[in-house]
């Protein structure tokens, strides 16, 4: 299954409730709003600093740029695609779930 | 893979739609089929005609319409969302059509996948 | 523009429905119980799962003459009779479950009783693996 998360953890509470009902080794990828996640040095990146012992994730690049957020900003684990990774990723994993 | 869309948000509040283009064009691009996006919620705001962005802004309407005609993808605009909002054949863009929600279900039951694009 | 025929005969899915809003803030639930309905005429199973906010959906007394918008309410009534009839007749193949998150609903201080209709309240963990073994996921 590839679960996707659009919204900041600073904003709403998407990317908790995702990782409370994501079934370990299913895949995570943050998009949109929810690059921030992703962020290294945040008092949300414990989050995700979590995730990545149970869960392969990656971050949408294009999103993170948009942001002014560079790749060496992102917490260790966190694999960086562009749209067509984010193709891969779901013919690869199965199901989508947007987490909104 | 077949990919169905799912687009719930319009092209002028949330990045949705924006997002689901880009996924649909890279998947395109990768030889696999999109052979339905299906727009509702205020993702039948994609569908407006009427709709004028700025001339620096991307035009997400025409976008979509140009995908749909070089690609052949089937754009279905729900009719109950549309006509709350205001879509309608009158305002339909070049490319789109109006239809029901089974148009979703059946996506959902035809493709390998169901992508979902919201807020 | 062509209309894309896709070959549905015999195709049994399964369709989780996650809603995690609030009922009248926002669209979302009103209108995705309009696919939950839609999705019978296909005989699709489905999962319509209730978790964070999305637990107030189903409360029990929704009066909302003070704000004059229609009361979404009583779909669930039509839901609860579509469950039932699936559940009874032979001839239907399909399986619907209404489906609560317990931590969802703890932590709002609410209990089984406090809904409009009968749930499964299931835990975190059962939770997941019912979402991960569902075809399509559509979240509100």
């Amino acid at each position: 299954m590839l679960h996707t998360v659009n919204k900041s953890p600073f904003e709403r509470n998407s990317l908790d409730t995702c990782l409370r009902l994501a079934k370990k080794g299913s895949a995570i990828l943050l998009i949109e709003d929810g690059v921030i996640g992703a962020v290294k040095g945040t008092v949300q990146s414990a989050k995700i600093e979590g995730a990545v012992k149970d869960h392969p994730v990656f971050v949408l690049g294009p999103d993170l740029k948009a942001r002014g957020l560079a790749e060496d900003q992102v917490i260790d684990g966190v694999k960086v695609v562009d749209y067509a990774g984010f193709v891969d990723l779901a013919e690869e994993h199965g199901t989508h779930s947007a987490w909104l | 893979m077949k990919f169905g869309i799912l687009i719930n948000e319009g092209p002028f509040t949330h990045q949705a739609s924006d997002t689901a283009y880009h996924f649909t064009k890279a998947a395109l691009e990768k030889g696999h089929d999109v052979p339905r996006v299906f727009f509702y919620y205020d993702g039948v705001n994609n569908a407006n005609k009427l709709s004028e962005p700025q001339a620096d802004d991307r035009n997400l309407v025409k976008l979509w319409g140009q995908l749909a005609a070089e690609k052949n993808v089937d754009l279905v605009v729900c009719v109950a969302a549309g006509m709350r909002r205001g879509i309608k054949d009158e305002n339909l863009a070049d490319g789109f059509r109006i239809s029901g929600l089974g148009q979703l279900v059946e996506a959902g039951m035809g493709c390998d996948r169901l992508m979902m694009f919201g807020d | 523009m062509a209309e894309y025929e896709f070959e549905t005969e015999g195709v049994k899915k399964t369709f989780t429905f996650m809603n995690r809003k609030a009922p009248y803030g926002t669209v979302y639930a009103l209108e995705v119980l309009e696919t939950v309905l839609i999705s019978a005429a296909f005989e699709q199973h489905a999962n319509i799962v209730f978790a964070d906010d999305g637990v107030y959906q189903l409360k029990a007394g929704h009066d909302t003459t003070g704000i004059g918008m229609k009361n979404f309410s009583p779909t669930f009534g039509i839901i609860e009779m579509e469950k039932e009839d699936a559940d009874e007749d032979e001839d239907i193949d399909m399986v619907w479950r209404i489906i609560v998150e317990k931590e969802s609903m703890e932590a709002r201080g609410l209990t089984a009783d406090d809904f409009k209709v009968e749930v499964e309240v299931l835990s975190a963990a059962e939770l997941a693996d019912i979402v991960d073994a569902s075809d399509c996921v559509i979240s509100g």
